[in-house]
């Protein structure tokens, strides 16, 4: 039988190691094999071209795209107001950030500011976005691992926040909360004692999904010392979030470059030193307790006052006006479909989302549309060094890899 | 000004065609022959130590003579700065010095660029479609002239312009 092509190899006998002489020859081949598109553990379609040495990986190529749905040219075509929605379809899981990051981006443009109790309820509503960030990222990672029961733990908390948004703003995962200029709408008396439950009841539930990992001899055997990455490559490749705070670079832009109400809160940023996958699972893990910290002293200090800036040329009049005035009623839809006058100029504002930097460059030539608005998706950006973190490992930790990264392809190809 | 375009002015004598800062973020644009030389020094000069690549993107101007205008933007994590770096392209030579070999992240949002608006990078190590598949054909879907709704196929339909009552 002749199975021989030209990717056939033949090992030749090494001349250090003679005693190999009395072993058949080996031929070996070089194996291509397909991960994705429909791979449960991708979360959502992403195939990765594969190159096998035996089971181990020598090269990966990931193929991309298939979420692609043109968001940047959609954004060109509509007012700042009406991408907002669209903002949402971006990580799917965590839709509260990407309008925060969003709305950001539009009031560095227009240089709006956003009144202090609007600033707290925007901290408080992105922490608990990323607390819900990263109990689906836990419970998705260590599903894929192969530990099934923190999964069902973690949605179960998961579930209550979800609802607690569903009562905030008639939605559970494409919230489209945040406006420019503020928020929606105020929290809610029943909402805040409902979040002040949630903070009494979570920290001990933190420590229970721990106990299924911490001494998991598999969960531990699959994370410590897989996919490292150097700081300086971490850096190099413009990774962010808590995958770059995995190699020991204390990059978070809460800190850095301070926004929102977060300077006025106490808080640590976890930083890892090893760079594998262990080292990002726990500053996960250590960032949901500081989340809870930062919702508590938001909550202390929040005073009242409006929850949206006072500018009718662009921001939204109040929705009790809009039901009973005519006026206001036709301001809110010519801020709609027109749009407001925005300075020419360009500006780049990058939040730091539970993945990592989320920016959005925008190009403005006046008037009511972007020119150009490109998003800097911490997902795709990620997948970039896959290729480089997955070298040497099996087949079987590819799927840790890109879990690691905590991608999301709605982000990724946005 | 800003001091860190200052620093850029006065290395830099001649390829500097315009310097901005607006909203607090300083942007340099370069001829497109000082592109490399220009980010080396945001590279490896001390003062500035800009090791942290931010995004890659790219605008497209038609009506002006050098059509496309590609953006970089730069942190440095030890000195806690940002810089924009922009050149222009003119459509008719639309290559650009790829910047891999000073940030490896630049890999995948250049190969984005080129994908999206067609302008290719030269020293680039594997330059192809990224979001789009291997075979489009139909052009490079950001630039001004591609239309909303698509190419090809697409410009068949019959679209209502008006809802019958």
């Amino acid at each position: 039988m002749a199975f021989e092509d030209q990717r056939t190899t033949v090992y030749k006998i090494d001349p250090e190691h003679p005693e190999s002489e009395s072993l058949p020859t080996l031929r070996t081949e070089e194996l291509l094999l397909n991960l994705g598109p429909q791979h449960p553990s991708t979360h959502g379609v992403l195939k990765v071209i594969l190159e096998l040495e035996g089971e181990r990986l020598v090269k990966s190529t990931p193929v991309m795209g298939y979420l692609h749905r043109g968001v940047e040219k959609l954004a060109e075509d509509g007012t700042y107001h009406q991408f907002i929605p669209h903002t949402d379809r971006l990580d799917y899981v965590c839709a509260m950030y990407n309008n925060f990051a969003y709305c950001r981006a539009v009031e560095k443009l227009l240089n709006l500011q956003v009144p202090e109790r609007a600033e707290y309820l925007r901290t408080i509503v992105a922490e608990v976005q990323r607390i819900i960030g990263h109990q689906f990222w836990l419970g998705a990672q260590a599903l894929d691992i192969g530990a099934m029961t923190v999964f069902f733990y973690c949605f179960r908390d998961r579930e209550i926040l979800l609802d607690w948004f569903n009562e905030l703003c008639g939605a559970r995962l494409t919230t489209s909360w945040y406006r420019i200029g503020g928020v929606e709408r105020d929290l809610t008396p029943s909402l805040i004692d409902k979040l002040k439950q949630f903070l009494d009841y979570f920290p001990p539930k933190i420590d229970e999904y721990q106990v299924f990992l911490e001494k998991n001899r598999i969960w531990l055997g699959r994370t410590k010392g897989v996919a490292v990455i150097s700081a300086e490559d971490a850096v190099s490749f413009g990774l962010s979030g808590p995958v770059l705070r995995g190699s020991g670079v204390d990059y978070d832009l809460r800190k850095y470059e301070p926004y929102s109400a977060y300077p006025k809160c106490e808080f640590s940023v976890p930083v890892g030193k090893n760079g594998d996958t262990y080292d990002r699972y726990w500053i996960r893990v250590m960032e949901l307790y500081e989340s809870v910290k930062i919702i508590r002293q938001c909550l202390e200090q929040m005073q009242e006052g409006p929850v949206m800036a006072d500018v009718p040329s662009v921001t939204l009049p109040p929705k009790e006006r809009v039901f009973t005035n005519l006026e206001a009623m036709i301001q809110q839809f010519k801020l709609f479909s027109q749009g407001f006058d925005a300075p020419p100029g360009e500006v780049y504002c990058g939040t730091e989302a539970h993945k990592g930097e989320l920016g959005f460059y925008i190009v403005s030539t006046g008037g009511g549309k972007p020119y150009r608005l490109k998003i800097r998706a911490p997902s795709f950006i990620h997948m970039g060094a896959f290729d480089h973190m997955s070298r040497g490992y099996m087949i079987s930790d590819a799927c840790t890899i890109f879990g690691s990264y905590d991608i999301v392809m709605g982000e990724c190809d946005r | 000004m800003h001091p860190l375009l200052q620093r850029i002015q006065q290395t830099f004598s001649v390829g500097v065609t315009g310097l901005a800062e607006w909203r607090g973020d300083a942007a340099v644009t370069v001829l497109r022959n000082m592109l490399h030389e220009v980010a080396q020094f945001l590279r490896n000069d001390p003062g500035m130590d800009f090791d942290y690549i931010v995004h890659v993107s790219s605008v497209d101007w038609p009506d002006d003579e050098e059509r496309f205008e590609v953006v970089w933007e730069f942190y440095s994590i030890r000195k806690r700065h940002r810089i924009r770096l922009k050149t222009r392209v003119p459509e008719s030579d639309c290559v650009v010095d790829s910047l891999t070999d000073l940030w490896k992240g630049a890999d995948f949002m250049e190969r984005e660029v080129f994908d999206m608006m067609g302008i290719r990078f030269r020293n680039h190590p594997d330059l192809r479609r990224i979001l789009m598949p291997d075979d489009y054909t139909e052009g490079y879907p950001l630039r001004k002239d591609f239309p909303l709704r698509g190419k090809g196929w697409r410009d068949t339909f019959d679209f209502l312009d008006e809802v019958p009552r």
